[in-house]
This record gives structure tokens, C-alpha cells and sequence, in this order.
């Protein structure tokens, strides 16, 4: 049986009104997770309902910040947190807050999106400006 | 005011074998914080399917949990094969079924010989341990492992039962559930287990829902939230309840977890009741192209799985949300409030596979 499963792509400015909506109709956080694309990060949160499965996604670049959902869902702060831990994603005003400590990893934020190394002899301002 | 002392529980803990901290701020005897700290042990897997193709990956799934290993890789392979938009046959539906099933069986004795070892009560956790051994002699006599099982793969199952094999499961747990039962029992009605778990660490019913609680942990609390209610694999052919219990303590997940064996044994009776004929696999075209978050109902509770392929034989991102992560949280409410000398009960109730949690 495949289940039936609801993707709404949103931006991330409405993430916060969107997920309080969510709550205050009843829909259980079920989990928050990032996936590493060629140059940028997309964030899935899903929630259910009776069984419904409805997942809200948007797309982040490196070095943008995200805001917290952790005041609207408590329980919202470990998935934030492990998000920032391994990806190096910013994410603001989280209710508690482990500062990188989450997870012990070798390799900070392993599953960051690789910026490549500039070539030799290029514009460094350029890069910069490319890479953001 | 009392003063506010800091209790360390753990990383190594005698009632948990498992790498998991909590900074216990008491007020006497009476927790009023825990802080957890986990990722002592993180292994990183998420990140191993940039290494290991989606097929080879199926084993890397199993070794997931030590318990619910099996678990990972059937939810793993269901997940995967909605990518690749191809069914299991029949037949390996249901034999992956009667094998989650027996997974159920096995880690809800192996928590009542945990639970009875954290109450001090040793002789009830050599019994159950000794009912243990004979589902883990099924599962070895059918799989081949005892943990491991190795027996799904991407499209079906790679061993069969033969029909005199699952009606022998029948037989032998059928004789088995009796002697279940005498040991459930003591947990249910001795009066030094009762008194270790009635009234400990109780969550309310609205808490375990806010609180994103799974498993055994909600139904205790009295929501009949189980993901088998889905339908996936075979569960859509046979008739359950969810197991629940009203009082949200110690006593209730202890209840639902008791109840959930004997509705274990029903289902593998259902399951090999209509068990099909047929193939058990079907050859794997293509490479998985595109995303799915798939959900199923391990001991512990609801698992996601989100798999998303890109065309080639390497997933780019498998993640796995774990009924322990999920009910983390819930564990801090909960001990919150209760006495120090509650803490190992309370946190084993929980049943936390940290195995899982540092995937």
C-alpha cells in the first residue's frame, strides 16, 4: 500500500506561521531534516495527523539562518540541534540550545555542502562574492 | 528551598548498557531538570550511502539497531522499493511480516528481562530470558541469525519458510504463550513490581501527543497511535487493535508491552493462516530516481525512513528518525518531578535503544 503523502513547498518566511497553524489544527511533529543539494540545503518537516502525512519543504543556502519552530514545538529543539551539528546550519532562537555539542562528530558539520577550493590565480573577491 | 544538587546518570550506567547522559538536578531526593547529552557513539551511517550503492546498503540498514536490526532493513528495503515503483511478491510480504512480528516478540522479552533486572528482581529476568531463547531459536531456525537476520533485500525476502516450517512458528508459540503468561503475570500482579512501577513517571495523554511521543510510550498514555494501522506489508490482511493502557506510568507502558506480545502471537497466527504461495522476490530494474519517507511501527514505536535517489546507484540522502529520538524529550518531562531512586525505572520504561538514537 502506498501511502499518500502531501509535499507543500513553502518559503521560508512562512515556515513559522505555517507550523503554528499546524499545531493549533493538531498535527503531531513527526520530524525536521536537511538534505545536502549541489549548492544549497532543503528542509523537510513533517507532521501527521490521523495518520496523514503532510511534509513542508523549502530550500536554504550555506550561511543562511533558519528560524526555530522549538517555542511552537518543544520537542522541535533535538532535531534543530542535530541539524546544526551536522550540517552547520544556523538555526535561531532554538529553546535550547547544545552550541555544537549535540553530537561528538571528527569532522565538523560532515554533511555541509562543499564550497570548492578557489583556483589559484582567481579573483579571491570574486569567489567570495560567488560562493556567498 | 532545598539545595540544588547535579546528579550524572550515566554514560555508563548499570540498568543501561548504552552510552547516554543526563545531568540530573535534584532537589533532595526530587529530580527538577535532566539535560541529556548523547552522541558519544555517533556512527554517522546517514552518511554511508555516498559509499555503499542502495543495494549493498540494505546490510549497513540491519546493523542499524542490535535489537530491531531486522526492523531497519525490512523498513529500509519498503522504503526503497516505493522509489523504484516495484512490489514484493505476495508470499514475501507476509514472510516479512511473520518475521517483524517475531522482532516484536523478542525485543518486548527482552525489555521485561531489562525491567526486572532494574527492579532487583533477578529471578524474573533469568525467566524471561529463558522465553526469549525459544523466539530467538525460531527466528535462527528460519532466518539463520539470531539478530541479524540478513533474510530481506530489495524486492523480497532472500530465504522462504516452507508451510510445514510456519505452522511448526504456530505450534511453538502456541506452546510458548502459557509460559509467557505466567511470567506476565508476576509483572502485572506482584506486588513489588506493582510498587516499583504504579504511579512512576506518568505522562499525561495530552503530553504524549505534544510531545511527539511513539510506541508503546503514547499508547500507554491512551492514544491508539500505531503506524501498522497504515496498512503497509501484510498488516492490511489481518485484524488488530492497538495495544493501550489509560494510567500513562511505568505500569502502563509495562501493560502495553505485555499486551503487544500476546497480539504478536495472534498475528503471526493471521499471517501464516494466509500466507500465499508464490515467488519471493522479483528482480530489481533501474536505479532509485526520486523521494519517499517511509513509516513503520518497530518495538519502540513509529521509524521514518526518508529515502531520496538520484539516478545513480547511490542514494543522495537516507535518513532514519527513531522511535528513541522521537520520545527523548518525553523521557526529560518525565523525569522531571520524580525521585532519584525512580530514575532507572523510569528511563528503562522507556525502553531507549541508543544504538538506534546514534545511527
Amino acid at each position: 500500500m502506498i501511502e499518500e503523502q502531501e509535499m507543500v513547498g513553502i518559503e521560508k518566511r512562512d515556515l513559522v506561521e505555517m507550523v503554528a497553524s499546524l499545531r493549533s489544527s493538531g498535527y503531531r511533529l513527526v520530524q525536521i531534516c536537511s538534505t545536502t543539494l549541489a549548492d544549497r540545503y532543503e528542509m523537510n518537516y513533517s507532521f501527521d495527523k490521523d495518520l496523514k502525512f503532510r511534509n513542508l519543504r523549502f530550500t536554504v543556502m550555506p550561511g543562511e539562518t533558519i528560524p526555530s519552530i522549538s517555542l511552537i514545538y518543544g520537542t522541535a529543539f533535538l532535531y534543530e540541534n542535530e541539524i546544526h551539528d551536522l550540517f552547520g546550519i544556523t538555526i535561531e532562537h532554538m529553546t535550547a540550545d547544545f552550541h555544537g555539542t549535540l553530537y561528538k562528530t571528527r569532522i565538523p558539520a560532515p554533511f555541509a555542502v562543499q564550497v570548492p577550493e578557489p583556483q589559484e590565480g582567481a579573483g579571491g573577491t570574486d569567489t567570495e562574492e560567488h560562493h556567498g | 528551598m532545598a539545595k540544588k544538587n547535579i546528579i550524572p546518570f550515566g554514560p555508563q550506567h548499570p540498568v543501561l548498557p548504552e552510552a547516554i547522559h543526563f545531568d540530573l538536578v535534584t532537589e533532595d531526593e526530587t529530580v527538577v531538570d535532566a539535560i541529556p547529552v548523547i552522541g558519544f557513539v555517533h556512527r554517522g551511517l546517514e552518511k554511508l550511502v555516498e559509499k555503499k550503492d542502495f543495494i549493498e546498503y540494505t546490510y549497513v540498514a540491519e546493523r542499524i539497531c542490535g535489537i530491531c536490526g531486522y526492523m531497519h532493513g525490512f523498513g529500509y528495503c519498503q522504503t526503497v522499493e516505493q522509489v523504484l515503483d516495484i512490489e514484493a511478491p505476495e508470499r514475501a510480504v507476509y514472510l516479512r511480516t511473520i518475521w517483524a512480528e517475531l522482532s516484536r516478540i523478542n525485543s518486548h522479552l527482552l525489555w521485561l528481562g531489562f525491567a526486572a533486572d532494574a527492579m532487583g528482581f533477578e529471578s524474573l529476568f533469568m525467566h524471561a530470558f529463558r522465553l526469549r531463547e525459544s523466539v530467538l531459536d525460531i527466528i535462527e531456525a528460519t532466518a539463520g541469525g539470531r539478530m541479524i537476520f540478513g533474510c530481506v533485500k530489495i524486492g523480497g525476502v532472500r530465504r522462504d519458510i516452507e508451510g510445514s516450517v510456519l505452522r511448526g512458528i504456530v505450534t511453538k508459540l502456541h506452546d510458548l504463550e502459557p509460559r509467557i503468561r505466567e511470567i506476565t503475570n508476576v509483572f502485572l500482579e506482584d506486588y513489588s513490581t506493582r510498587h516499583r512501577m504504579e504511579g512512576v513517571g506518568v505522562i499525561s495523554k495530552e503530553d504524549a501527543y505534544n510531545m511527539g511521543m511513539v510506541g508503546p510510550m503514547i499508547r500507554a498514555s491512551g492514544i491508539p497511535s500505531d503506524t501498522r494501522q497504515i496498512g503497509y506489508a501484510a498488516y492490511k490482511h489481518v485484524q488488530f487493535e492497538p495495544a493501550t493502557a489509560e494510567t500513562g506510568d511505568c505500569y502502563g507502558r509495562c501493560v502495553v508491552r505485555v499486551k503487544e506480545i500476546f497480539e504478536s502471537i495472534d498475528l503471526v497466527r493471521q499471517l501464516v493462516e494466509k500466507t500465499p504461495d508464490g515467488p519471493i522476490e522479483v528482480k530489481v530494474k533501474g536505479t532509485p530516481n526520486g523521494e519517499f519517507f517511509g513509516r513503520i511501527e518497530q518495538p519502540r514505536g513509529e521509524v521514518i525512513y526518508y529515502v531520496k535517489g538520484n539516478g545513480t546507484k547511490f542514494l543522495e540522502r537516507f535518513r532514519v528518525r527513531v522511535p528513541t529520538f522521537a520520545n527523548l524529550p518525553g523521557m526529560i518531562r518525565v523525569l522531571k518531578g520524580s525521585q532519584i531512586a525512580d530514575v532507572p525505572v523510569i528511563i528503562l520504561t522507556i525502553d531507549p535503544c541508543i544504538s538506534c538514537t546514534e545511527r
